[in-house]
């Protein structure tokens, strides 16, 4: 939060802007061209009603009405009325084809606004999938999802209502510019200076308002973290009856809050009436100066040069309808700054996004299933046989050899950092043979799940080699590495969805069957039976129907069904009750046989029968060996073991 | 509802009133400014060069004046307004955030903390920002509708009667506008919800994701939930675009039909002609009055957002808490003897099955009770019961011989401690999180707990020490760590029952023993009751009760249950698989068939 508020959008508005205009253009430009065109065309439509008033007032009306104090005798009906008739329907076609247009670019706009952003959203989604794990591990998740939340909210504002009424008051204004000169110059210098007036106080208040609302903004998330906290703990809170200092805290934040948005807002709605009422004055003003000049006999100046005599009521009248039109024009655009502004700081996270760098993959090792015969031959198939096979393409000779996926996974001398500062892997070297369970050990930040990370390449290692059967795990591709590797983790992660849907997510065309057959693998069948709806439970807000050891089920269930050569067990049974444990062990045990397990484990009891045990101690192996073997070492396992330390 | 929320209005009702009296007189302002101006013209036509500077600065003082005004009473009616809704937005978090203070365990399950957190959060922006239009625009737009057809009355009343057909037939296109959109709206924004809750869960669950190699299925699902908001929000959108064209037919059309009647108004009756003037502020007129009519419109969809926001909040303010204190509530808790007499419990009425049933317990003050049972035995169920967390459906709970629903809750919950399983740290230091134990504790009193719960230790190697600083959710203390801070807390209450419900999880197996020994010899009088996974942090325990499928399976020593209870010893059998190895995979079996 706190980062995305001091963001400072300013310093790229114009090239944010340009780049927005480019990509809605990219998508719909020949509808944009066409409702700018429109805008156009309603907006000098709009404005034309003034000049239209002014032919009828001159041309009809005051012939008809005449003036005494002049001299001028009223002319009869008979002469006036085709005028009359022929202004009308002159109107009258204007705003036909002034509504025609408005019509066309209002639904334009609608369907170019929703069909844009999601454009955008999927092009964020889709971009996003293919970035790095280390993305995710750097960027808050609340922060992405505002991006797709606010960000875009304000995006949606930007398109479908600040741009369309920023250029149809930009074309009205332009062409009230063009009237008004067409009419009087005098005039037109004071309305200049009402408009200059204006915009400084936009300005002014529209700046100060800017910081305040992105005050208010800090507040909130400030605010929204206290609740969050404070909500979360609240079983806490009555436990222990701490009602009363959770008020007093929740009172203090809340008033900063309230002050802050009291604030915010005053400068927000003060900007329109300001503005307005500049235009009021303009309004006043130039009824003024008119009285003035036609008091002082002035001669008005028009661009037809020195026009005749001096300035008419007509055109006093006119100019009045027309300040007005223009200062009513530049409040909308004013209004629109708050919007703008928002607008342009959500394009540019979005823009942020879809620039992040993604992952990279030079793989072209790919994964096949294979059918071996008994000779050793490989050939590759398309149906499942449970074997499987690297097709290795040879760029020299252009020729593709097969080679079985036995599951060897090697480390040489691997050294990691998340950061190239600081490097959390030393020297970690690591042989594990097919269908051998190796065991991880040690405190929190020792180092564990760093290693599983490099496995399925989430990280890139900085030196040593990973060799997987062999062959270098960069030359396969990432895809089928990790299509190689299924992975339980201690975080579930289950998806809204039946039950049967996320078992599912582990082999997308695995049929209901199979997917039973590994839910009782994992010993979720029983209590997936006892719910309701059965497998057709449908799984809300996080799975938080489920306790968290029957979500881990589910999570070694939905490993289980994409029966996976390699398996990686980070934390996966933590929640589970021993009891419960032991069979899920059993099932798993049955499943990975003759397969490779890498298992990183909290309770001992869980990695005891391991083929080998690493025991980890700030990112190096300083113990290996089974358990057996490490009891009799009398090193830091034996003391783990016999509970003289503590593992975290 | 509106009852409801009103009475968090309170010390700004002042403001609540001022800012539309302000706007009021804003409008009257802007609607006189027109016929002054009118007027103005009227003289410059009838006088043209003789027209004197006096009158041009009467008319211009007036106007200035009139524009001073409008612009101060604009000022003060937005900044009262701001204030306004400010203060009750303020109000309403409290009043809800106080309410909830007050709620049960049942009440906190019911609404989820994430919607607890986004009810006090966006639900109340949302009313806010309502409250705030509808104290300023709500009645800006009627005042400025009835003044300036009004006005237009007095200008010339044969030509406001276009007003009078237009107003209805721009009204309806909105009305219909608004009644069509509506439930499409609604549709949109839990579609909306759909979508943002599957990014939600693709990020979390990334690695997965990437695991298993679902980029692509994941693209696909995204798609279709972003299609589905694409559609349903152009169909909205494209509906709602209707307004500005319709709008834009109206005002066209009453300046068609005031030029024409104007000018056949003017043939019909010489004597009386419709002036220019006349014209130009009745075409003003003509696009305040639509323009408010739109504004109104737009503020209707808006309270219309608000309406459901509005039902969320009062949905909070009016849940009733079902665990209140009794008039003359017991406040003395005489030892921490505990008796639950036929019990029976189930989370909601209208659950089928009971989480306890058939639960009758006697445990003598200074007991230590262990309690072991697999996932769903309804273990936390019954300790929750103690402290009055939660009602007994059927049967009673004594604690010190009295009815827990007699006690005062607090008095209660004093003396009967519990660690929570899903314990929680808060943002502060260590010394502040221990002190929601006791609020005064000395600092040796802190000291002395968390000796008892093996915290001081590394405490002390902290090197802020009892001042360290807790993350929020206590992220920067180990899980065991954190644990044992939790047991400190619970200590530092003095309490005469401890509960520790599964609170030593991530406890060493040595550090384990260390703070149960600790209980046994420095609060022996205190009642202990300890539910775990691990056998050994019950195996010493005075007796063990094991849970199953909500009842109670059996009660006795370690060795009793060793020797007469399946469960109990196939778990124990389970965690200790070097000494007999062949038991487990014969109780596994065993344990199928159970079920």
């Amino acid at each position: 939060m706190s980062n995305r508020t001091q963001a400072k959008p300013k310093v790229h508005t114009f090239k944010t802007l340009a780049r927005l205009l480019g990509y809605l253009f990219h998508y719909y430009k020949w509808r944009m061209i066409s409702v700018f065109v429109c805008i156009a065309i309603t907006a000098v439509a709009g404005i034309s009603s003034t000049f239209f008033m002014g032919q009828v007032l001159e041309q009809v009306i005051n012939p008809l009405v005449g003036n005494p104090a002049q001299g001028i005798a009223p002319v009869p009906w008979e002469q006036v009325s085709d005028n009359l008739f022929l202004i009308i329907a002159g109107m009258a076609a204007m705003y036909v084809l002034a509504l025609t247009a408005s019509a066309y670019y209002n639904q334009t706009m609608a369907i170019v606004t929703q069909g844009f952003l999601k454009h955008v959203r999927n092009d964020m989604f889709d971009h996003m999938q293919d970035l790095p794990i280390r993305f995710f591990d750097t960027h808050t998740h609340g922060d992405i999802m505002s991006v797709y939340t606010n960000d875009t909210d304000a995006l949606r504002q930007l398109i479908s209502m600040s741009i369309p009424q920023v250029f149809y008051s930009i074309i009205a204004a332009g062409a009230l510019l063009v009237y008004m000169f067409l009419y009087s110059l005098w005039l037109l210098l004071v309305v200049i200076a009402g408009v200059l007036l204006m915009a400084f106080v936009a300005k002014f208040v529209g700046s100060r308002s800017a910081r305040q609302f992105v005050r208010q903004q800090a507040v909130t998330g400030k605010a929204e973290g206290f609740i969050e906290e404070m909500i979360g703990g609240q079983k806490v809170i009555k436990v222990f009856c701490h009602e009363e200092e959770a008020k007093k805290g929740f009172d203090k934040i809340n008033e900063e809050l309230c002050d802050a948005s009291d604030r915010a807002n005053t400068y927000g709605n003060i900007l329109m009436p300001a503005v307005m009422n500049i235009g009021h004055f303009v309004f006043v003003i130039t009824a003024i100066v008119a009285g003035i000049l036609v008091n002082l006999k002035v001669h008005n100046l028009a661009i037809t040069g020195w026009s005749a005599g001096i300035i008419s009521t007509t055109v006093i009248a006119m100019f009045l309808n027309m300040s007005r039109q223009f200062s009513l024009n530049i409040g909308q655009v004013s209004m629109q700054i708050n919007s703008v502004v928002m607008g342009l700081a959500g394009a540019e996270r979005i823009f942020m996004l879809l620039d992040e760098k993604p992952e990279e993959d030079n793989g072209y090792v790919k994964l096949v299933n294979a059918r071996i015969d008994e000779n050793g031959n490989i050939t590759e198939t398309q149906e499942r046989t449970g074997k499987w096979a690297w097709r290795h393409p040879h760029q020299a000779d252009g020729t593709v050899t097969y080679t079985e996926l036995k599951g060897d996974i090697r480390l040489f001398n691997v050294d990691f950092g998340y950061v190239p500062e600081k490097i959390v892997l030393h020297d970690v070297s690591i042989y594990a043979k097919p269908g051998q369970k190796i065991a991880f050990v040690g405190s929190t930040g020792a180092g564990k799940t760093t290693i599983t990370n490099l496995l399925n390449r989430f990280y890139d290692i900085a030196d040593g080699k990973i060799r997987y059967d062999g062959i270098n795990i960069n030359k396969i591709k990432k895809d089928d590495l990790r299509r190689s590797m299924g992975i339980v983790l201690q975080d579930t992660n289950l998806f809204t969805g039946t039950i049967m849907e996320n078992i599912r997510y582990g082999r997308l065309d695995a049929t209901d069957e199979e997917c039973i057959a590994a839910a009782k693998l994992a010993n979720a069948h029983d209590f997936i039976t006892r719910l309701p709806e059965g497998y057709n439970t449908v799984l809300r807000h996080e799975a938080s129907n489920l306790s968290q050891g029957q979500r881990q089920l589910l999570s070694i269930a939905r490993a289980a069904v994409a029966d996976p050569p390699v398996m990686i067990l980070d934390e996966a049974t933590s929640s589970i009750d021993t009891r419960t444990e032991v069979l899920v062990q059993k099932g798993m045990d049955a499943l990975m046989k003759g397969r490779t397990v890498f298992v990183i484990a909290h309770r001992l009891s869980t990695i005891q029968n391991s083929d080998a045990i690493m025991v980890l101690d700030h990112g190096r192996i300083i113990e290996r060996g089974n358990h057996e073997q490490l009891i009799a070492q009398k090193g830091v396992y034996y003391q783990l073991y016999t509970g003289a330390f503590e593992l975290e | 509802m509106i009852r409801t929320l009103a009475k968090s209005i309170r010390e700004y009702k002042r403001s609540s009133i001022l800012s539309p009296v302000f706007v009021s007189l804003e409008v009257v302002m802007e609607c006189l400014m027109p016929l002054v101006i009118m007027q103005f013209i009227e003289v410059i036509q009838r006088e043209e060069s003789s027209i004197s500077m006096g009158t041009i600065g009467y008319y211009g003082g007036i106007l200035i004046g009139m524009a001073l005004l409008s612009l101060a009473f604009g000022m003060l009616s937005g900044r009262f307004a701001a204030r306004a809704s400010a203060g009750f937005a303020k109000n309403l978090r409290k009043d809800m955030y106080y309410a909830i203070q007050d709620y049960s365990f049942s009440n906190i399950d019911k609404f989820s903390t994430s919607s607890l957190v986004t009810r006090l959060t966006t639900d109340v922006t949302n009313v806010q920002m309502a409250f705030m239009m509808i104290i300023r625009v709500a009645i800006r737009c009627p005042l400025m509708l009835i003044f300036s057809l009004a006005m237009a009355f007095t200008v010339n009343v044969t030509i406001s009667f276009v007003f009078v057909a237009l107003i209805p037939v721009l009204a309806g296109v909105l009305v219909f506008v608004i009644l069509k959109t509506h439930p499409i709206f609604d549709r949109v924004f839990k579609k909306y919800d759909n979508m943002n809750r599957s990014v939600r869960e693709n990020i979390k669950g990334i690695r997965v994701v990437k695991a298993f190699v679902r980029e692509e299925h994941e693209e696909q699902k995204f798609g279709r939930a972003s299609e589905d908001v694409c559609r349903d929000f152009t169909l909205g959108e494209r509906i709602m675009a209707v307004n500005h064209p319709a709008m834009q037919f109206c005002i066209w059309l009453s300046f068609l039909l005031i030029f024409l009647l104007g000018a056949l108004l003017t043939r019909n009756n010489l004597s009386d002609p419709v002036q220019e003037a006349d014209i130009t502020v009745l075409i003003m007129y003509a696009s305040q009055i639509l323009s408010a009519i739109m504004q109104l419109s737009m503020v209707l969809v808006m309270i219309i957002i608000a309406r459901t926001s509005g039902e969320r909040i009062v949905a909070v303010l009016s849940e009733k808490s079902n665990i209140l204190s009794p008039d003359n509530a017991v406040k003395e808790v005489r030892d921490g003897d505990i008796v639950f007499d036929n019990v029976n419990f189930k989370y909601s009425p209208t659950a089928e099955r009971f989480a306890l049933s058939g639960v009758n317990l006697h445990i003598r003050s200074g007991e230590t009770i262990g309690i072991l049972g697999g996932t769903g035995a309804s273990k936390s169920t019954l300790v929750n019961l103690i402290p009055r967390l939660y009602d007994a459906t059927e049967g009673a709970v004594y604690v010190g011989g009295v009815n827990v629903k007699d006690y005062d809750i607090e008095s209660l919950r004093n003396k009967v401690a519990m660690v929570l399983q899903k314990n929680v740290l808060f943002s502060g230091t260590i010394k502040e999180n221990l002190r929601w134990g006791k609020k005064d504790a000395t600092d040796e009193e802190i000291e002395r707990v968390c000796r008892l719960a093996c915290a001081d230790d590394f405490i002390q190697a902290f090197p802020d020490k009892y001042d360290t600083y807790i993350e929020q959710g206590g992220t920067n203390v180990s899980g065991g760590q954190k644990q044992r801070l939790c047991i400190a807390r619970a200590l530092l209450k003095d309490p005469k029952v401890l509960i520790l419900d599964d609170s030593t999880s991530a406890v060493d197996t040595k550090t384990d023993a260390l703070i149960r020994r600790s209980f046994r010899d420095e609060i022996p009088s205190v009642t202990k009751i300890i539910i775990a996974q691990r056998v050994s942090s019950v195996q010493d325990a005075d007796r063990i009760i094991v849970m199953d499928g909500g009842r109670i399976d059996a009660i006795g020593t370690h060795e009793e249950l060793l020797a007469g209870n399946e469960i109990y010893k196939e778990v124990y059998y389970s965690q200790n698989r070097a000494s007999e190895t062949d038991v487990p995979a014969k109780k596994e079996e065993g344990g199928e068939d159970n079920e």
